[in-house]
Parts: C-alpha cells; structure tokens; sequence
C-alpha cells in the first residue's frame, strides 16, 4: 500500500511537471493540422534559423569533443599541477548563468572588449555564437570520458606500450575503443545542448532574422511577435531533436552497461 | 542591426567605460532592483532545490526498488530536462499552465510560475544523483536492521538515508547553481515583473539590453560567485564522500 | 529449537527449497552444508524471515514464526559480508537493535561494552566500520546479532570473505563463543571443514533437498550416499566405487586381493603424502598416506605398488583379478 502510495505520487510528479505539459505542446502544435506546421517550419526565417542551428552544432561539437578526450586524458592519466583547480574549472559552464556566459564573450569580443579592435567580428554574427555554444557544451564530453578512463585503468594501454606501440597506436587501438560509448554519450549530450542554448546565444547574436537566428531564438521571437502557433510548431521540430537525444542516450546507456 | 543604431551603441558603451570603477560597480550591483531580485532569484532557488531534494529522493526511490510496467520508459524519460531546450521547456509549461491552460491553471507570469519552470529544468539532478547510489547500497544493511527489530520506516530514516545524504545534498547544490543562473525556461513564463518575478539572469540581460553593461557585469560577477561556490562546495562534499 | 516442516520455496522456475525439514536442537550449534545453490543460504533466510517460503511451517523455540516478519522473530543474523551501517561508530552499531528496542541509555552502553569485550573489540566504540578489519567487522556484526539476545543466532558464510588464516581463527574463535553463550545458531557454509570443525550437527544439502543429518563424524563415516561422501570429504574413485584415499591401502610386495600400480607422481604435504598411482588400466587414483608409512614403503616416481581397498568389494572385484592376471 505505502509501495503504490509513493509510486502514484511519483508518477504524478513526473506527470505533472514533464509529460503532460510536453504532451500539450504537441498536441497545440498540431490542432490546427500538419499544413499550418509544415507552412511555419519551412519559412525562410525557419529554413535558415535551422541550417544556422545545425552549423553551429557542427563546428563547436567535433571540437568539444576533441577538446573533451584530451581533458579527460589530463585529469586522469596526467599529473600537473593546478590539475583540481583545472578539474573544477571543466565543470564551470554547468553551473554559470548563460547569461554570465554572453556577458563574458560581449566583453571580450565586443566593440569594447579586450579583442573588439582586432576587427574580427564575433559579437552579432556567426562566430560569437560558436563560441557561446562551445562554451556552453564545454564539459560534457570529458565529463562522460574521464570516469570510463578511470575504471579502465592504464594497464591495457602499459600492456599495449611493451607490445611495441607508439602512444598514438595506443590511443587509436586500445584507449579509443574502451572510451567509445562515453565518448559517443557525451557527443550526444553536448549535441543536444548545442541545439537547444538560449541565454548565451540570445545575448551575443543580435537576433538577425536569416542571419545569426538559431532555432531556440526563433520560438522567443515568435512568441514575443504573438505567433504562438509558430512558436509552438519551432518548438516540437525542438522537442522532437530531444526526444531522439533522449532515444539515443536511453540505447547507449544499455550499450555501455553491456560493454563494462 | 543597422550600422548607425550599433555605432551609437557604442558609443555609449565606451562612455560607460569610462565611468567604470569600483565604486560604481558596487552601485549598479546594490540598486534596489538588483538587491530585490538577486534575493528572490536566491530564495525561490533555495526552495526549488529542497523540493527538488524531496521528490527526486522519491522518484528515485520508486524507479530503483518499486516495479511496474513501463519503468523503463519513465527512466528514460527523467533525462528530458537535459535534453530538451530551455526555451522549449518555458513554453511547454506555459501551455499547460498559461493563460490558455486546457485545465484552467493559469499561473503565468507569477512566483509560482518561476518556480515551476525552474523546477522543470532542475528535475533529473537529485534522481541522477540518488538513484546509482541507491543501487548500490547494501541491501543486507536493511536486512540485519529488519532482523534486529527496526520498521520500514525506521530502516529508511536511520539506515537508508543517511547513506543517500551526500547524495541528495550534491544533487539540490547542482540543481541550486542551476536555478540561480537559470534563463530560458524563465523567460516566457515570468513575465519578468521588477520586484516580484524578476531573476537576475533575466534583470542582467534586461541590463544588457539597454546597455547597461556595467549593472549586468556586476549581478553576474554575483552569480558567478555564488556558481563558483556552490562548485567548489560539491567538490569537498564529494571528497568528504569518498 | 527451530522447527522447519516441509519448507518450499521458488525463486521463478529455480526451486531453491524442495520440502525441506529439519529440526535444530535448543543450545546446539548446527551447520547447514552443501554446494552453492543447494538451497542453504535460501532456508537460513526462511528461519531468520528474510524469504517467505511458499509452503510450508517454521517454528522459532515452540512458537510458529512462518507469518512472523523477520522483526518479531527475535532471531539474530549474521551476513557473510557483514552488512556492516558504514554510516554509523561500532558503538552504535551495536546498540542499533537496543535503542529500536527503547532500552535505556545506560543499559544499552553497558551491553555493548560487555559485548565488545566478549568478541574482542573493546575500545573500538568510536570507530567506524571502514577502520576495521574484515575479521574486526565481523565480530562486530556478531556483536551487534547478539545484542538483542536472540533466540538463535543464524550466520550466512560468516568467514566467507576472509582471509584463510582470518578464517581459521575465528572458527575456532567462534566455538568457544558458542560454548560460552549457549544460544541456538545455526551456520552456513559451503566448506565442509569449516562445518566439522565448529558445528556439533551436519545437515547437508543438495538442490533444495535434505540428503543427510547428523554429527560431523556420523555423516563422515556413514554417508548416506555417494554426493554426501564427496561432499564431505575428498574420495577415490575404484571401480565404480567412492574410497577415502586414506583407506586405500599400499604394499611394496604382492598382497591377496591387491592389484599392481604405478607411482605417477609423490606430493609431499607434510605429515601427509598424497599418491598420484596409475593403474593398469590407466585409471588414475589417489592415495593418501602418512609421512612414515611413504618412507617405509620409499615410494619413487615410476616405482610399482600393490593398491588394496579395505572395503568389501563389489561385483566389479573380478575385473581386478582379471586385470592382475594379464599383467601377471
């Protein structure tokens, strides 16, 4: 009894705050029939705040990716100093405001920043929202590396080393295949957060219909513009991009279970 | 944005520049709508981490040790938050509990609706936190306690939680950092009233805005603070852990 | 007493119990042996109402206990990897089963002192379990099931995830607790040394059956059948039938009723000589002997014996004799 009392106020929890409302969202989204949706995602605005979105994906997660392999290899199988205030820094962009993120790169990159005389044009074009995605999606990869690195332990990669490889053999045959579905589970974490920002990119991009409008800021505008249908339907085209993430992290969790 | 409206921008920029210093920083940071907002951003974090705490101690409870049809599904589900973006998530809560509720609850632009959004976004910490925890946890601890005499819930309180506090405690800091710098989610639904539903991220981007570069460095020199020490504070509550 | 009638129990399509009974006497110490997955661990748990069987009665000291929760039963239980409350000192661990009990302060300290010394750990109140040994643990557990002063005392592999050395003493350790104590227990093992060692009563298990009970030296000496014989002890197997390898006995000269053999090999385990023959056959067979009865018979490596089983033979013997002829 008190087993079925928790379970209902669980589910109810969930229920309330996760899948109802999500639910809705699509159901708004269609009654007015899939012609009013398709028309709203395939206006000019839409096609290119969608082609934005995915670039901008496309450039900051093979980099974080880069990025966060190599951080996790420092953290776990290098020794420097300052290496706890390193480990504690990757985590930074987790807990930071995004908005504290924009604010940061506006005053590096801005008109009146430490770079803003360098004439590169960062802040309200292309390259600044980049820079807030990556930052945005900084730890996510090395996050989920650095733990399969640990449990791993280096004796494959020692035992690899007296067979004669070089440290890149070792990286690319041994280490590599061990950390693959951490590594894949962090892409697809940082990848879904690439897509969805908001604050950071909201502050540095200057909205530019067709120009630097990614899709998250395309659903504020059109909801600030009152087009809530048009809102709604750039906001399932989102929520269905989260609901594969969410597909792809449930498969790839039973996938590393089943490769430990 | 058209080129003279930036060069003008600018301009006021560089004049805000000059006018930066230490004492003006401490200003823009302590005007009354800063302080008012900086305190209701720090509260209604506060009380969304203790609910957060609560419940996803509860979920996790269910979704480890309970079972029933489709437990892997709701599982699965737990990491919607993460996944789906944070403007989305506004107003998907919005829909349901907006002016246009299909159930009548309109909580749109209030406390309340800050709350919600906040407790949306926050909601896997405690449960991802929790739940490997409670995996793991010795099960025979229970059963030597069963055996010498103690309830169920006498188990939970004197066995069982205590255990899972290190847990429940990292995860509401988490979810608590989070809410403190929280903005998309909060955007729509709060309606961003000064002094009543106004967050710092949201008052900081209103500074941003309207060139206000100083206000908005100083509420998020604030925020980053309080993120760094909320951070810093996990880290020792992990090694304490361990 | 502690009563088992016709106990079974199903864990899916596994039968972990298959109608079991047994009767284990007030103030003895008996073992349940078997194999893993002979269903002993499952009955241990079934006494202690840690599993609800799905037929069947239990009775803890003449009362019927199957529908009792494990919280009633006043029984205390002692798990092979200790189940140690990391979250709490020694001290209250101990005391856990008391202060649920709302004893008083005081009685509670002074029980569990007088139980801490009792199993060696006084003056290790303030510690917690992680600054105990594996050994230290245990003999808290051990503290702390009987602290409530337990109408029996049932322990799962208690020295299971110990150290050989660790394990052996605390057998021993264990008996004289129990001689001291007196109270009802009940251990599990899938060592049979560990059993005949400590325990005053066997009963040994066999996928989810009794196959046999007893004392330690009535089962050894008469095993019911041929599983309890090498469960109990290691066996040679001679045409067909099970030998103790130490009642195979050697000659270095033709004897009436042996047969000839050949020393593979000689290990030399101090007081006793295991010896690895073959026969002519080919069959492989051990015997055990004792160091001087190895040096009377100066046993090389390649050396030819003649092997002799003590027990009466079966129909099987006059493949022997005629074996012995053709190499006559």
């Amino acid at each position: 009894m008190a087993r079925l009392t928790l379970r209902v106020v669980a589910l109810g929890y969930l229920g309330a705050l996760l899948v109802v409302p999500v639910a809705v969202v699509f159901y708004r989204t269609f009654e007015n029939g899939l012609g009013a949706v398709w028309d709203s995602v395939t206006t000019p605005a839409a096609i290119s705040a969608f082609w934005l979105t995915l670039e901008v994906a496309l450039i900051a997660v093979p980099l974080n990716a880069i990025f966060g392999v190599l951080a996790a290899l420092a953290l776990v199988r290098g020794r420097f100093p300052g290496k706890r205030l390193f480990d504690a820094l990757i985590d930074l962009p987790f807990a930071v405001s995004p908005i504290v993120v924009g604010l940061a790169l506006l005053l590096v990159w801005g008109v009146d920043g430490w770079f803003g005389g360098l004439g590169v044009q960062v802040i309200f074009s292309v390259p600044g929202i980049v820079l807030a995605t990556i930052f945005v999606s900084l730890p996510f990869v090395a996050r989920e590396v650095a733990p399969v690195l640990r449990e791993i332990g280096d004796e494959q990669e020692q035992a690899a080393a007296t067979l004669g490889a070089n440290g890149w053999q070792t990286f690319r045959r041994v280490t590599l295949p061990a950390i693959r579905w951490g590594l894949v589970y962090g892409v697809v974490l940082a990848t879904a957060r690439a897509i969805g920002e908001f604050g950071a990119v909201s502050v540095v991009s200057g909205k530019i219909a067709g120009e630097t409008e990614t899709l998250t800021l395309l659903v504020e505008k059109r909801f600030q513009n009152f087009d809530l249908a048009g809102a709604y339907a750039a906001s399932a085209l989102l929520a269905a991009i989260a609901l594969v993430t969410l597909a792809a992290m449930t498969i790839l969790n039973r996938r590393r279970e089943e490769s430990t | 944005m058209a080129e003279p409206h930036r060069a003008a921008a600018a301009r006021r920029r560089r004049r805000a520049l000059a006018r930066r210093g230490l004492g003006d920083f401490w200003a823009s940071a302590t005007t009354r709508q800063a302080l008012d907002a900086l305190q209701f951003t720090l509260i209604v974090s506060l009380v969304v981490a203790a609910i957060i705490a609560a419940f996803g101690t509860l979920v996790a409870w269910v979704l480890v040790r309970d079972s029933f049809r489709g437990k892997g599904f709701v599982n699965a589900l737990i990491d919607l938050p993460f996944a789906l973006p944070t403007i989305v998530a506004g107003l998907t809560l919005l829909a349901l509990y907006g002016p246009s509720s299909p159930i009548g609850v309109n909580v749109a632009f209030t406390k309340v609706a800050v709350a919600m959004a906040l407790l949306f976004v926050t909601l896997p910490f405690v449960i991802r936190s929790v739940q490997p925890v409670l995996i793991e946890l010795d099960r025979e601890m229970e059963e030597a306690a069963a055996s010498l005499g103690a309830s169920a819930f006498t188990t939970f309180r004197r066995i069982i939680f205590p255990n899972l506090v290190p847990a429940i405690l990292s995860g509401a800091a988490l979810a608590f950092s989070r809410a403190l710098g929280e903005f998309g989610s909060i955007i729509l639904l709060s309606g961003n009233i000064p002094f009543d539903t106004q967050v710092s991220s949201v008052y900081a981007f209103k500074q941003i805005e309207s060139d206000n570069i100083d206000g908005a460095a100083a509420v998020s020199v604030v925020l980053l603070v309080v993120a760094l020490a909320v951070l810093l504070g996990i880290r020792g509550l992990e090694r304490w852990r361990a | 007493m502690i009563q088992v009638h016709n106990v079974t129990k199903r864990f899916g399509d596994f039968v972990a119990l298959d109608d079991v009974s047994i009767d284990v006497p007030d103030g003895s110490l008996t073992a349940l042996l078997g194999p893993s997955g002979s269903g002993k661990s499952t009955l241990l748990r079934v006494i202690a109402g840690l599993e609800q069987p799905d037929h069947g009665e239990v009775e803890v000291g003449g009362e019927a206990a199957t529908h009792l929760p494990a919280q009633k039963r006043d029984v205390g239980f002692v798990f092979q990897h200790y189940a140690a409350f990391k979250h709490m000192t020694v001290r209250d661990n101990v005391a856990f089963g008391l202060t649920i009990r709302k004893r008083p302060k005081d009685h509670v300290k002074s029980k569990v002192d007088e139980l801490l010394e009792l199993v060696g750990l006084a003056g290790f109140q303030n510690r917690y379990p992680a600054q105990l040994s594996g050994g230290q643990r245990q003999r808290m557990a051990l503290a702390r099931a009987l602290a409530i002063e337990p109408r029996v005392l049932l322990l799962d592999e208690p020295f299971g995830a110990l150290d050989a050395n660790v394990r052996a003493d605390l057998r021993a350790w264990l008996r004289r607790l129990h001689d001291e104590v007196h109270v009802t227990t009940v251990l599990v093992t899938h060592d049979q040394e560990e059993a005949m060692e400590v325990a005053g009563n066997l009963v040994v298990l066999r996928d989810g059956r009794v196959e046999q009970t007893g004392s330690p030296r009535d089962v050894y000496d008469h095993p019911a059948n041929d599983f309890v014989m090498g469960f109990i002890g290691p066996v040679s197997r001679l045409d067909g039938a099970l030998v103790r390898p130490h009642d195979l006995l050697l000659s270095d000269e033709p004897v009436d009723g042996a047969e000839e053999a050949m020393v593979a090999r000689v290990v030399h385990l101090g007081f006793e000589v295991r010896v690895e023959l073959v026969r002519t056959g080919g069959e492989e067979v051990v015997a055990q002997l004792t160091k001087a009865e190895a040096d009377t018979l100066e046993l090389r490596d390649g050396a030819i014996v003649w092997l002799r089983s003590p027990l009466p033979r079966d129909p099987g013997v006059g493949v022997v004799g005629k074996t012995r002829d053709a190499v006559g």
